[in-house]
């Protein structure tokens, strides 16, 4: 065992590969929070008045809420008069071709290998590319359109469908919901928008890459996608940030409607900035995630590989409204060195015959802290609801640790609930084996990792599964016990 | 905290102080102590993450009393402890209203070594020994209700068996409320096994029909090396009663604590059962059933602590839950960073037998340590219509079937009971209460 501590050892010392900033000039409106920002940012962003009124109404909200210390994770306290609120790329004039967006940007995507000359040419993939705040090039537009399909940042929608932004907007996460979705709702920025329309098949892969560059400035993504009676959509959201060493605050809400026969598949990969061996920087990111289900049949399935940020705190949810209605939750959480994750998710079963499926798989190694949260509701009329859990956790290292707090209520005899957690470190004899033929020790951890994640990878789209596999090998690099 | 939630205890915390004027000082300051603590943090409402699903308020803060045990009907009462006693070979402690009634308690031969009284003639005879462990191992600081029980802290059952020493005759502690207004009892249990002893405990707590009662019951157990101690309790309280409990457990190397819960009576009941596991080798096995029908709550609180390495741990509770019923399970596996080699395994399972029952189910496992093994399984559902089927194809009542399948479902725990007539009572018990013939 003591090569394995070696290079456990390497391992914690690891530094970030994407640890790079981008200079360009960044329009920022100066630190703190009152309602005079809110404002700015609604004014800056040319929003109509019921948006600003939404906005002032969460704002006010906000005040009176405490902001909640149930989570099992410790970090020092936000100074939320600190960050900043709005950064937008400067150079902010209408573009046409990628030949305009600031050279700098590009070379950041080619950085982190997702080239924007070559997203055309990538086989079926759609990039709205967020850096900061701003949306700043969006591809593979017209193809969509031809279908119908409305895929364009946050702030273009409000532009271009206020209707839809409007009836939409805060129905599933009401701008009360906790502590940092009305925060959210006050000050976001950006994001994105999606609108399949009824009897479609969204015919690409829609995905977005999110991107926190500015120093000090919190990211408030908001993220909208509806999928009409009858449609498809599969969305990708994959993150990474650079390396900064004060921690920097996200709080993205994302709203997901999915009507009758609808289906939508959300699929995270996200890698953000862990901090440094010690803990120090990182991402504290503080994310509210819920679908609705509104039509029977319908169906919502959350895929999130999470191997980054000093934080992760999320639960993507599933209100499982309509009959017939399904819900997953796939989830692969890593935390190494002194990364805490709190996340899992929430089946509320409403109607009749509702299913949901949870399949959560956490890893901690060093000193990672990782914790499944999940509450299963079967409430009074989901006659026939089921419901199956699985939560595994695999520990590396004995200074780790592996937490599990599921929660389940049922109110309804006819359901069926089953829930099943294992904790176990990498087996001796599973690495042995492996050495035994030949194998390095940390291939051969890469292996079982993999192996004991594959459930979850499945899930994902091919692309998508191909960097989780690459993600989570880096970011164990080392770390074998 | 309310003021009249306040004021139902006050007066009562004022006259007990009035009577035991003549107490040492110590245990006056410890009820002290309870009492500052206790309306400091008030009784817990559904706000509290630990009272999420058990909201206990409206039942406390009822005008209970502190009852004198003179005041009744011996007939009743004699009748009931014929009842709740199992076997005539136990041991018997029976207390009245939480105070220890020498009239009906029968303790034979003792081995060599072995006391048993009450924790009231244990205070005056072994003052040194009650004083550094009373409030020791159950601390009173975060729970409203063991500071409630240590500032009323009086009587309750003393056990101590010195090293080596093995007493075969099960120990019964009969816990009895009989009232006309609402009384409230605050029985506190001391228990200590020395190196390499064992002892079979078994706590009993029922009411006179009709009676109207808070029992907050507070049992400390503290176990030496390879000592072994089974413990049952058998929670049979009247209908209108409102039974909270926790018991603290303390194991020692090599120790093997076996606890069997089973729940039946009371309108409200909380069972807290806490166990640290701080040495190694140590086997630890909780056993629970509870089976709540009509309108009646109850709540189930386990906490396992693996402290060190190489300690096992065994977890079944089961739950049938009938009508309007509420269940409640909370299990928790704590491993703490050390405790490497740690294997816990927990499982709860909840039949549901009515639309209108309920059951909310948390079970949660805490690991600070890698080398382990631990699981914990939650299953939520009916009766499974395949083994009804089966059953009614070969002739059996539908009824008949169902009950065979619940008595079956249930039957698990009772298994598990190593002492005939305790298993004998349970099994009657099951079977009677579903309408089926004595096996």
């Amino acid at each position: 065992m003591s090569t394995d501590n070696a290079l456990l050892k390497e391992y914690s010392q690891r530094e970030y590969e994407h640890g790079f900033v981008t200079a360009i000039e960044t329009d920022s409106i100066p630190p703190g929070l009152n309602e005079d920002v809110v404002r700015l940012i609604s004014e800056k962003k040319g929003e109509p008045d019921w948006l600003l009124q939404w906005r002032l109404k969460a704002y006010r909200h906000w005040l009176t809420l405490e902001e909640p210390s149930w989570q099992n994770v410790t970090y020092p306290p936000v100074n939320y008069q600190d960050a900043v609120y709005y950064s937008a790329p400067k150079q902010q004039a209408q573009l046409e071709s990628l030949d305009q967006v600031d050279p700098a940007i590009l070379e950041t995507y080619e950085k982190l290998g997702i080239p924007l000359e070559e997203q055309k040419a990538l086989a079926g993939v759609a990039v709205d590319a967020v850096f900061d705040s701003v949306s700043v090039a969006t591809t593979f537009k017209e193809t969509l359109e031809k279908h119908g399909v409305i895929f364009c940042s946050f702030s273009d929608a409000v532009q271009n469908h206020p209707e839809l932004v409007k009836k939409y907007l805060g129905s599933v996460v009401p701008y009360s919901d906790n502590f940092f979705a009305t925060l959210n709702s006050a000050v976001f920025s950006d994001g994105s928008f999606c609108y399949i329309p009824a009897g479609v098949r969204c015919p690409l892969e829609l995905s977005t890459y999110f991107r926190i560059n500015a120093q000090n400035t919190g990211q408030f993504e908001r993220t909208l996608i509806i999928a009409e009676a009858g449609s498809y959509v599969s969305y990708l959201e994959g993150c990474t940030a650079p390396k900064r060493d004060e921690n920097q605050l996200h709080a993205a809400v994302v709203e997901l409607v999915a009507m009758e026969d609808a289906q939508i598949k959300y699929s995270t990969v996200q890698n953000w900035y862990p901090g440094d061996a010690e803990g120090r920087g990182g991402i504290y990111n503080f994310v509210t995630k819920r679908g609705a289900c509104r039509g029977n049949n319908s169906k919502i399935s959350w895929t999130q590989v999470e191997t980054g940020s000093a934080i992760t705190w999320k639960y993507p949810s599933v209100i499982l409204q309509g009959d017939d209605s399904v819900g997953e939750f796939y989830s692969v959480a890593l935390t190494a060195n002194r990364q805490q994750a709190d996340t899992g998710t929430k089946m509320v079963h409403l109607g009749k015959n509702t299913k949901s499926t949870i399949i959560s798989k956490g890893i901690s190694a060093g000193r990672g802290q990782n914790s499944y949260r999940g509450l299963v509701k079967i409430q009074k009329g989901a006659t026939n609801a089921r419901n199956f859990s699985q939560c595994d956790s695999l520990l590396i290292g004995d200074r780790c640790g592996a937490h599990t707090f599921p929660y389940i209520e049922v109110r309804n005899t006819t359901s069926k609930v089953e829930h099943e957690a294992s904790t176990s470190k990498v087996g001796e004899d599973q690495i042995y084996y492996c050495r035994q033929r030949g194998l390095p020790t940390e291939d051969a951890v890469n292996m079982i990792v993999n192996g004991f994640c594959k459930e979850v990878y499945k899930e994902l789209p091919l692309e998508f599964a191909v960097e989780a596999r690459k993600l989570l090998s880096v970011s164990l690099e080392g770390s074998v016990g | 905290m309310l003021t009249t939630e306040a004021a139902t205890f006050e007066d009562e915390f004022t006259l007990q102080g009035e009577r035991t004027a003549s107490d040492p000082p110590w245990l006056r300051d410890l009820r002290t102590r309870g009492w500052e603590r206790f309306t400091q943090l008030g009784l817990p409402t559904t706000r509290e993450e630990e009272w999420r699903f058990t909201n206990v308020a409206p039942l406390a803060s009822r005008p209970f009393t502190l009852a004198a045990s003179d005041q009744l009907d011996t007939a009743d009462i004699e009748g009931l402890i014929e009842q709740a006693s199992l076997d005539g070979g136990f041991h018997r402690l029976v207390y009245v209203n939480g105070r220890y009634s020498q009239q009906w308690s029968r303790i034979d031969e003792l081995p060599h070594g072995v006391i048993l009284q009450s924790l009231a003639e244990s205070t005056r005879e072994r003052q040194g020994f009650v004083q550094a462990r009373l409030g020791r191992l159950a601390a009173a600081q975060h729970s409203a209700f063991t500071s409630l029980n240590e500032a009323f802290v009086d009587d309750g059952a003393f056990v101590f068996v010195p090293d080596d020493v093995r007493i075969d005759r099960p120990i019964q502690l009969i816990f009895l409320s009989a009232s006309g207004p609402p009384v409230m009892c605050h029985p506190r249990n001391l228990v200590y096994l020395g190196n390499n002893s064992r002892a079979t405990i078994v706590e009993s707590y029922l009411g006179v029909p009709g009676s109207y009662s808070l029992t907050n019951a507070v049992s400390e157990i503290e176990m030496a090396d390879s000592a072994e101690l089974d413990h049952y309790k058998l929670q049979h309280e009247q209908p209108r009663a409102l039974h909270v409990a926790k018991t603290q457990v303390q194991q020692q190397s090599l120790s093997r604590f076996r606890s069997h819960y089973f729940s039946f009576g009371s309108e409200l009941s909380r069972n807290e059962l806490n166990c640290v596991l701080d040495g190694q080798q140590i086997e630890c096995i909780l056993n629970g059933l509870y089976m709540p029908d009509g309108n009646q709550h109850m709540d189930c609180r386990t906490r396992i602590d693996h402290a060190k390495p190489n300690c096992n741990s065994f977890e079944l509770y089961k739950g049938v839950l009938d009508d309007q019923a509420k269940g409640v399970f909370n299990g928790k596996i704590h491993v703490h960073p050390d405790a490497q080699k740690t294997d816990a395994k927990q499982s709860n399972q909840a039949l549901l037998l009515s639309d209108d029952a309920v059951i909310d189910t948390k079970p949660e496992l805490e690991i600070y340590a890698d080398d382990v093994r631990c699981t914990h399984g939650a299953t939520v559902g009916e009766l499974d219509e395949q083994a009804l089927y089966y059953l009614r194809s070969r002739g059996i009542p539908s009824e008949l079937a169902r009950t065979m399948l619940i008595f079956a479902f249930a039957n698990d725990v009772v298994q598990g009971v190593e002492v005939p007539a305790v298993r004998q009572h349970l099994e009657s018990l099951l079977l009677a209460d579903r309408g089926l013939p004595n096996v």
